[in-house]
């Protein structure tokens, strides 16, 4: 089988990629200060930046929902429990012994199945409850005062916990996913193809990768 | 290029909104400031009471004048005689009690304790003339004190120890041509020293506040919009807006600052959702008795030590008085941060006789009531004060001592410097049971602190409450508030789960060198 340059990541995928790990870092970065870790732009500011960033941030969701479900992209993160004992077997041994990743990277299935359920968790669970819990702690309002009873919590403290909560894991995913980029064909292909777009694949079907290729280069432009 | 210089221009935008959002949108406080004073000063009086004949009458004594006033205000007598500036009282609901007439005729604060039997000297600041030693209410019109709240000519003064009555060598012409609108100074010559000194009693209201500059006051600032006591506390036929929780129980006549700046003054929306729950004063008044200390601590226990027989006094570092023989030892602080509590604008008092519950904890004395869950209530900054004073232990009520007098022998603390016979007198005239003991309690009361407001730039900053060293609103444990609380549940594990995830990230990626190390020699071999 012959490698190709494949254009596996569109331009809206890419730039909501990057936005996305600009927020979430900024966003984890100014709330851990008002969560009180640390000291960097003072409680006031860090608040303001905060609030801004998820506004922000919210924008890119709807976005991104709306880009998933009218490319039918979506379907990339349908959690499969097929191979995920090889894939976990491959980092645990077969990383070590330069074995073949168990699942091919093609443009129809971008994701390894650790992915697809690591991603999918993020999407219906870690990103939700971090936006839930972020609009009702700003739209927070004492008990009985602003009339709008639906949202008169008597206690922030849960809505400040799993906000932590959902921050933490956030972390946690980050940490992770920036070390397992490096475990693509070389440390960098996949960093480069999250820049790029283009990622060179295994070439199974030479005439359908062609006009592939073809296709998205007509969307290039 | 093209989506380069379309995502290009995106972050720009970006950009561009977020500093628009983000940098202060500070209007120009020193234009506005300007306004202010500008439009502060004070309209002109529609009178000039120098031209009436009836003030220009041989005033021989102030009693003379008060007729003279009330020859024309003829209306006025039964307005002032029913204010709490005359009865020393007024009617309150309390929880628990129901409606009770309370003020300084019965309370006892931890100061002077109590003016039962101690009239003739405490109506140096009564509104009126010639309060005997019972205390007893004079139906006298010709008694009112018109001049102590109206001079204008700032040289009225009463005399010490004579029931209420002035000085005998004032020009009472020159007084009572002067009069108008109570002015700064008449409110503060009996509430800038209240409890036998300047700023004893409320840390928030002293000497400094006849002339404060904006330093010391942003509102009554000399140099500023130099507002009078009666422009924020209006008067409606002699009922005065505004009243200090050591003698109120009720939220009832509030002046408040909402009345100037309404409820939601900010910019930002932010600091408006804190005034739900925050009162302005929290944040505005970042330290009181910015000028000269206040009393913070009075132990009784300590009086009645004599030098050769003699009464005697000490002065602490700041020339405050640290020791008295007549009144115990105190401890004077200047800039003080306050405490914050509670308040939702009722409180329950200790009056005299009242049985203490539990004589091993503090006895609070004017407990302000308030809690997170309730609607009503804000966090407020309070002056707390503490005092250790005599009580019957026998009977467990705060004893009302005997303190002043003429002369000795007549059981007065304050001349016989014996607290057995002071407790009998006071007690007698109080009409409670005394047992013949005498024991120290500590007692604790709580005292708004409502003026010295900060310019806006001066106010509390976010991170002073908001932190977890430190917070000025550590005391207040039944709510959660961001930067100062966390789970520490939750945020142990999150650190655990970061550090074994590096952990774990470690040690993968130093097998993966090893590995592609030994293929790499497997391969050249």
């Amino acid at each position: 089988m012959s490698k190709k340059q494949v254009y596996i990541y569109k331009s809206f995928e890419r730039f909501w990629h990057w936005m996305q790990a600009i927020l979430i870092f900024f966003l984890g970065f100014t709330g851990f200060e008002i969560h009180g870790t640390y000291t960097f732009f003072g409680f006031r500011d860090a608040v303001r930046y905060h609030n801004f960033a998820a506004y922000i941030f919210i924008g890119l969701i709807v976005f991104a929902i709306f880009w998933h479900l009218t490319t039918g992209e979506y379907k990339q993160y349908i959690p499969t429990f097929q191979n995920i004992k090889a894939q976990l077997d491959y980092y645990i041994f077969g990383i070590f012994r330069n074995a073949p990743h168990p699942t091919k990277k093609s443009v129809l299935s971008k994701l390894n199945p650790l992915q697809k359920i690591t991603y999918f968790g993020l999407k219906i669970l870690v990103i939700p409850v971090s936006v839930t819990s972020g609009l009702l702690y700003m739209f927070y309002r004492y008990p009985t005062k602003h009339g709008v009873e639906a949202i008169n919590i008597q206690t922030l403290e849960f809505i400040a916990i799993f906000h932590t909560i959902a921050a933490i894991m956030l972390i946690a995913f980050i940490i992770t996913h920036l070390y397992l980029i490096t475990t693509g064909e070389t440390v960098t292909s996949n960093l480069k193809a999250m820049l790029t777009g283009f990622e060179e694949l295994e070439d199974e079907h030479k005439e359908e990768k062609n006009d592939e290729s073809k296709l998205s280069t007509q969307n290039l432009d | 290029m093209k989506k380069v210089v379309l995502i290009l221009a995106f972050i720009g935008l970006l950009v561009v909104i977020a500093v628009g959002t983000l940098s202060q949108k500070e209007t120009d406080s020193t234009t506005l400031m300007k306004l202010k004073e500008k439009y502060s000063k004070k309209e002109k009086p529609s009178v000039d009471h120098s031209k009436f004949t009836v003030l220009q009458q041989k005033f021989k004594s102030p009693q003379e004048v008060t007729k003279a006033c009330e020859s024309c205000h003829n209306m006025t007598a039964h307005q002032v005689m029913n204010s709490n500036h005359w009865n020393w009282e007024r009617e309150e609901y309390v929880q628990g009690r129901g409606v009770i007439y309370l003020g300084k005729r019965n309370a006892i604060n931890n100061f002077c304790i109590g003016t039962k039997g101690n009239e003739e000297s405490c109506a140096k600041c009564h509104i009126g003339y010639g309060m005997d030693s019972k205390g007893k209410i004079y139906t006298d019109p010709n008694n009112i004190d018109c001049l102590v709240c109206h001079d204008n000519s700032e040289t009225y003064a009463k005399a010490p120890e004579k029931g209420g009555a002035p000085l005998t060598t004032l020009d009472f012409n020159k007084i009572a041509e002067s009069v108008g609108k109570p002015k700064r100074s008449n409110c503060g010559v009996c509430h800038f020293y209240g409890g036998g000194g300047n700023n004893v009693k409320h840390g928030d209201l002293e000497m400094s506040m006849f002339e404060p500059t904006k330093e010391i006051d942003i509102h009554m600032a000399t140099d500023g919009m130099n507002l009078q006591c009666v422009d924020c506390h209006t008067t409606d036929q002699h009922n005065i807006a505004g009243k200090v929780y050591s003698l109120s129980s009720m939220s009832h006549n509030r002046n408040t600052c909402e009345q100037c700046h309404t409820a939601t003054p900010h910019e930002d929306d932010i600091l408006n959702e804190h005034t739900l729950k925050v009162a302005c004063q929290t944040c505005h008044i970042p330290t009181y008795a910015k000028a000269n200390a206040t009393k913070m601590y009075w132990d009784w226990s300590t009086a009645g030590k004599l030098k050769n027989g003699e009464p005697y006094v000490e002065e602490d570092s700041m020339g405050n008085h640290a020791y008295m023989s007549i009144k115990g030892s105190f401890v004077w602080k200047k800039n003080v941060k306050p405490d914050y509590i509670w308040f939702n604008g009722t409180a329950s008092h200790y009056l005299e006789g009242d049985k203490i519950q539990d004589t091993t904890k503090p006895l609070v004395l004017n407990q302000l009531h308030g809690s997170y869950a309730d609607d009503e209530s804000k966090i407020v900054p309070v002056k707390i004060h503490i005092a250790k004073q005599p009580y019957d232990p026998i009977n467990r009520i705060l004893i009302q001592p005997k303190l002043f007098a003429e002369e000795k022998g007549e059981g007065a603390f304050w001349k016989d410097f014996n607290w057995k016979t002071s407790a009998e007198v006071g007690m007698k005239d109080a009409g409670l049971p005394f047992s013949g003991k005498v024991s120290f309690i500590k007692t604790e009361m709580y005292w708004p602190v409502n003026h010295m407001v900060a310019s806006k730039e001066n106010t509390v900053k976010c991170n002073e409450c908001h932190t977890r060293n430190d917070s000025r609103l550590a005391g207040l444990k039944d709510f959660y508030m961001p930067g100062r609380d966390y789970s520490s549940l939750v945020d142990t594990a999150g650190k655990w789960l970061i550090i074994l995830s590096l952990i774990g990230i470690a040690f993968h990626a130093t097998f993966r060198i090893i590995a592609s190390r030994k293929l790499k020699k497997e391969v050249t071999k």
